[in-house]
């Protein structure tokens, strides 16, 4: 019994990483024999595109790690993505900043981020102060929130193009793109955070054991409302470097964001009720998605298999977690 | 002793709840280096008066006064931060954290930054499990612990704070003898530090064993404090029941020829194995044994909730495969299960849709449900059983657990079993319905139903059983005829120790 | 007397708080705008919300047996684009249960993994989202899908036709709504729906197979998505790929303002109804009063909060939620 939890335990950590070699060795292979294209598939050049490319669901996806350690679930972040994209474009074009020259675009940036905190911490609020459960609130300002990102701009596209700050975006310190540095720094900070901080454990032990945790005199509203924040906080960060570059946002951007992140989370280990998950795991989960995506669009297949193999692989996950986690045949049948 | 300051004392504490006085003027002292065993009935205010000491509810009249200094317990942290601390029956603790976040979960210590001081963790909490000689360590992960381990982990826990006063409620539930050994070595060691213990328990044996003082509640209201060392069993039955413990013993048997069920060699993985019995016609069967025996997990395989890995099942004589609990039903077995809110009832539902549940097939006009014929059921059996609702309308989760047990055992009866179990028919429930399911089950008896009863609680089981069968870490001990058994003998059975006669 | 009035006041308030709201709010609008009342607009509306209307109902059942469906939206838009294949390649007097078939096939599936191996239904129906939606893409080879001969054909009728003077999607989705709302709350696998959605372990202890009615609920969604899919083809005779995305969460919506909780057990599919012509009317109200349509995507997050809000406060007793 004992060995059996240790061993699915084990399983659990590394599968997704194990999952991940299957893919590149796959995608390695087949690519020689099926691709088009002239390039191999394991090219550094390209594995790094890859890592680019994941950058910005990434980042709030380890926003949401944390957010269902905890026990809760962020449905909004979709329509806070291309608010906090409407707020960095579009300040910079405001006459009170017009004096600034590039610096308005740090001004820019803080407003955009301070707008995403604001918005996760409404969130957070809603969810402590009702007692409506965070899947309804998260729902319920995923349209109110959508419908805010329409209210500033119509259904017209918001676009700034401002060449300091795409040069900016697409620099590459120490060789690597920037993105992907800042991608770097947000694993850090929030593996640090949910290792090594009280507030971080305390997300675990809120997740696993709400009671408990209540007992042990942990306030668990106000660090509810602070995961929300984070989450908030990481969507912006992530709007911000995605749409420093682009330069324009469409008010229909980030839709089903919700939903491939959550995947991405729940593929990298973490557990629908709280109480597990890790970071690790969910960087392993996202960049299993954008391999799945990039290899099989390298060896012919369209985005349409993409979306069927992934969703596929979410359920096969969940059933091998089950079949983990049963007690044999002991269980009680209901 | 009776010169020292007390640590924790309660005045004349009242508590009600929307038609109910949960506590009615209970006093209490806790004085320094005494285990104080707290005693009542299930229902009888223990559960509250815990709620009120631990900070989650507030007295509605009285005082706390911790070191004679009144107190305000508004928030469990408080009560934690003035020493009061639990060690509780559920386990409260994340399984997915190690036994050092356990340990200090609300308040680890930390560097700058909000940073867990991981060093200073896990050495503090390593010499505590030290003292306690427990067997793993502080990064243990506590989801991997046996059930025992996970008490030592919540004990380990007390002693982090300066707790002066440690409540134990029924710690001893899911130990083994060994371990329960090791739980007694540290309340003495916490006595021997000057800390106050209230000791709450069921087990008469163990609180002869350890506690000075016992003090007693009944319905809600307190009803003395007796000297351990002055006091026997009877007299303290007598307080907490009202009344002597007659070894009321079935006046009558009803017990038939015919075999109504025939259980053998059944065994279900390593929760129970080889089990053989039989029921007989208008007999009561009583199922007596410690938590954990395997008595619901028997009950569970033969109402088809769970699968057997080997044995046989008769009924009336004829061999039958139950696999669900459709098959059970269609066979008249009926389960009044051990949890009655969680497997019993859907507590949103109104009381006549709870009670027509397992026939609600059957009571159809064309293919809709047929209103007038669940009305017929309801009705009958809320005079029978005399449940006490307004109307049928009512939610079944507003009603007293008494009421609930009643719908479950009408929603049973309704089916006309041919054999009926019952797990615990009166846990939390008050003392006036207790008596009414007892003559309940031996009405039923009498009228000619063959019934299982499952109770840990020994004057029920005495009460009602025809004979009684003893089990023991999932096997049967021994089978008493209610001519033949005694407490004592009863007490050695579930403890596995009965045909040892060396064992006292 | 006038304290019982009161009471009974209150009751009805706690038992019938959307309906009221509901009334509430046709008379605010109408009296902003009197043409919001007039039966080409009210039979617009309902018109407008069949397809969601159609979908919410099938969902409730899911969502009363105690589980989620986000895969209705991708469901949808597969059901569309095959019929309408269909349609063009076999016919549609075949071509249509075809599609039932096929759809309700999807159905199975989910409810088999939910109900029989007891998956978690959020994560099911969130990688049948995917999934279906690449099935969607598959079958059609990323294109949008025409009937070639679209005024020659009578398969029009579902979504544009005519009866006794009434829209045949009103009719579908009213038929619909009256049928389903006898199975839920007039025959005994209504009662175990809502048994098995308020507890589920005591539904198995009274002799219920959870697992067969959470099958059979999905497999009833799934009916009803192929409804839904049915009129959007016949409405538009031709579609894109993604008719369908998105409305998993407003069809979620429409169920909860209705009152349904997510825990299972509760909700009617008479609230449902209610619910989705809510949000079809403030769609409607808003755009009356010459506001923008995406006006109503914040006025109905405010209304879902408030709504659920007040229904756990009144359960409760206080406002503010109690915890620390």
């Amino acid at each position: 019994m004992m060995k059996r939890t240790i061993f699915a335990k084990h399983l659990r950590e590394s599968a997704i990483w194990i999952f991940i070699a299957l893919e590149l060795a796959f995608f390695g292979i087949a690519g020689e024999f099926l691709s088009l294209s002239e390039g191999s598939f394991l090219a550094p050049d390209n594995m790094l595109l890859l890592i680019k490319q994941t950058v910005p669901l990434g980042i709030i996806a380890l926003g949401m790690t944390i957010i269902m350690i905890n026990g809760n679930i962020d449905l909004s972040v979709g329509p806070i993505f291309a608010l906090c994209a409407i707020v960095l474009l579009d300040t910079m074009t405001w006459p009170i900043f017009a004096g600034l020259g590039d610096w308005v675009i740090p001004v820019s940036w803080t407003l955009a981020i301070l707008v995403g905190s604001i918005l996760g911490a409404i969130n957070g609020l809603i969810v402590w102060k009702t007692g409506v459960d965070a899947f309804i609130v998260t729902l319920g300002s995923m349209l109110g929130y959508r419908g805010l990102v329409f209210l500033y701009n119509g259904e017209q596209p918001t676009y700034h193009l401002n060449w300091t700050l795409v040069d900016i975006a697409e620099s590459t310190p120490l060789g690597i793109p920037l993105p992907i540095l800042i991608f770097a720094g947000c694993i850090a900070f929030t593996w640090w955070l949910t290792k090594r901080t009280a507030h971080g454990r305390n997300a675990f032990a809120i997740g696993d054991n709400r009671t408990a945790a209540v007992n042990a005199g942990i306030r668990v509203g106000p660090h509810m409302v602070w995961n929300y924040v984070l989450i908030g906080f990481l969507v912006a960060v992530s709007s911000v470097t995605f749409y420093s570059a682009s330069g324009s946002v469409n008010p229909n951007d980030g839709m089903l964001y919700e939903l491939w992140i959550i995947t991405a989370v729940v593929l990298g280990g973490t557990k629908l009720a709280g109480g597990r998950g890790s970071i690790i795991g969910t960087v392993g989960g996202v960049i299993a998605i954008q391999l799945m995506r990039k290899g099989l669009g390298h060896i012919g297949a369209d985005t349409a298999m993409v979306n069927l193999v992934i969703g596929s692989i979410l359920i096969v996950v969940l059933y091998i977690d089950r079949q983990l986690n049963r007690k044999g045949e002991q269980e009680l049948k209901a | 002793m009776s010169d020292q300051k007390p640590v924790l004392t309660l005045k004349n504490i009242v508590k009600t709840f929307p038609g109910v006085i949960a506590l009615n003027k209970v006093s209490l002292d806790i004085l320094p280096g005494e285990v104080h065993a707290l005693m009542g009935e299930n229902g009888a205010g223990k559960s509250t008066l815990m709620k009120v000491l631990g900070g989650i509810y507030q007295p509605d009249e009285g005082q706390i006064l911790v070191a004679d200094k009144p107190t305000i317990l508004r928030t469990p942290l408080e009560a934690k931060n003035k020493g009061i601390v639990f060690i509780h029956q559920e386990l409260s603790l994340a399984e997915e954290l190690s036994v050092a976040e356990n340990i200090y979960m609300g308040e680890l210590p930390l560097k700058s930054f909000g940073r867990v001081d991981w060093a200073k963790l896990y050495s503090d909490v390593d010499e505590i499990l030290d003292r306690l000689n427990c067997g793993f360590k502080a990064q243990t992960i506590v989801g991997d612990l046996s059930i025992a381990n996970k008490q030592m982990v919540e004990i380990a826990r007390a002693l982090t704070v300066d707790a002066k006063t440690v409540i134990f409620d029924e710690p001893t539930a899911s130990l083994t003898d060994a371990e329960k050994i090791v739980l007694f070595d540290i309340i003495e060691d916490l006595k021997s530090r000057g800390v106050g213990i209230v000791y709450i328990s069921h087990r008469m044996e163990e609180i002869f064993r350890i506690s000075d003082r016992i003090s007693v509640l009944r319905d809600g209201e307190y009803r003395g404090t007796l000297k351990t060392s002055e006091t026997d069993h009877d007299e303290l039955t007598k307080l907490m029941i009202g009344r002597s413990l007659e070894h009321t013993r079935p006046e009558e048997s009803a017990t038939k020829e015919e075999i109504t069920l025939e259980v053998k060699n059944l065994s279900c993985g390593d929760l129970f194995k080889d089990v053989s019995f039989n029921v007989h016609a208008g007999e009561v069967v009583g199922f007596y044994g410690l938590v954990g025996a395997g008595r619901t997990e028997l009950a569970e395989t033969i109402f088809g909730m769970r699968r057997k890995t080997s044995g046989e099942i008769y009924l009336n004589g004829k061999h039958v495969e139950i696999n669900s609990p459709a098959d059970a039903i269609n066979h008249g077995i009926s389960l009044v299960p051990e949890d009655r809110k969680g497997q019993g009832l859907v507590l949103g539902m109104n009381c006549r849709e709870n009670m027509t549940l397992p026939q609600i097939d059957d009571l159809t006009v064309g293919n809709l449900t047929a209103p007038a014929a669940e009305q017929d059921i309801f009705q009958k059996y809320k005079e029978k059983l005399e449940i006490k609702t307004p109307n049928w309308k009512q939610i079944v989760g507003n009603l007293s657990g008494g009421n609930q047990q009643k719908i479950v055992i009408g929603k049973w009866l309704s089916m006309h079993p041919n054999l009926l179990i019952v797990d615990e028919p009166t846990r939390g429930i008050d003392v006036g319905s207790k008596s009414e399911i007892h003559n309940l089950i031996r009405e039923l008896a009498g009228q000619g139903y063959a019934v299982i009863v499952i109770s840990s609680e020994m004057p029920e089981i005495l009460s009602v059983s025809d004979r009684i069968v003893a089990m023991f870490h999932g096997e049967i001990m021994h089978t008493f005829t209610s001519d033949e058994v005694t407490e004592d003998k009863l007490v050695q059975a579930i403890s596995g120790i009965y045909e040892n006669d060396s064992a006292a | 007397m006038a304290q019982g009035n009161l009471k009974v006041i209150g009751e009805l308030l706690a038992k019938h708080g959307i309906l009221v709201a509901f009334i509430i709010f046709m008379i605010v609008f109408t009296v902003l705008n009197p043409r919001f009342i007039t039966s080409d607009n009210v039979l617009g509306v309902v018109r407008s919300s069949a397809i969601l209307g159609v979908m919410a109902i099938g969902v409730t059942f899911v969502v009363v047996s105690g589980n989620l469906d986000l895969s209705v939206g991708s469901m949808m838009s597969f059901s569309t684009i095959v019929v309408l294949d269909l349609h063009d390649k076999i016919g549609p007097i075949l071509g249509i249960p075809v599609m039932f078939a096929m759809t309700m096939a999807l159905g199975a599936l989910i409810g088999f993994l939910v109900g029989y191996l007891k998956l978690n239904s959020l994560i099911v129906t969130l990688g049948m989202l995917s999934a279906i939606h690449g099935l969607t893409l598959t079958y059609s080879g990323g294109k949008n899908m025409d009937i070639a001969d679209k005024d020659g054909t009578w398969f029009s009728i579902f979504g544009q036709g005519e009866i006794l003077g009434l829209p045949v999607p009103i009719l579908l989705f009213a038929l619909l709504a009256a049928g389903l709302t006898l199975l839920l709350s007039k025959t005994p696998f209504g009662r175990k729906v809502y048994a098995v959605g308020g507890n589920g372990v005591a539904a198995t202890f009274s002799g219920i197979p959870r697992a067969r009615i959470v099958f059979y609920c999905y497999l009833i969604s799934s009916f009803c998505v192929a409804v839904a899919g049915l009129i959007q083809a016949s409405r538009s005779l031709g579609s894109q790929n993604t008719v369908g995305q998105g409305l998993e969460l407003e069809v979620l919506a429409a169920v909860i303002l209705g009152g349904a909780s997510l825990l299972g057990g509760s909700g009617t599919i008479f609230k449902t109804v209610i619910g989705v012509l809510i949000l079809g009317f403030i769609q409607n109200g808003l755009l009356l009063i010459g506001l923008e349509f995406y006006v109503q995507y914040i006025v109905t997050w405010v209304i879902i909060i408030l709504a659920v809000w007040l229904d756990i406060a009144a359960k409760r007793g206080q406002l503010w939620s109690p915890i620390a």
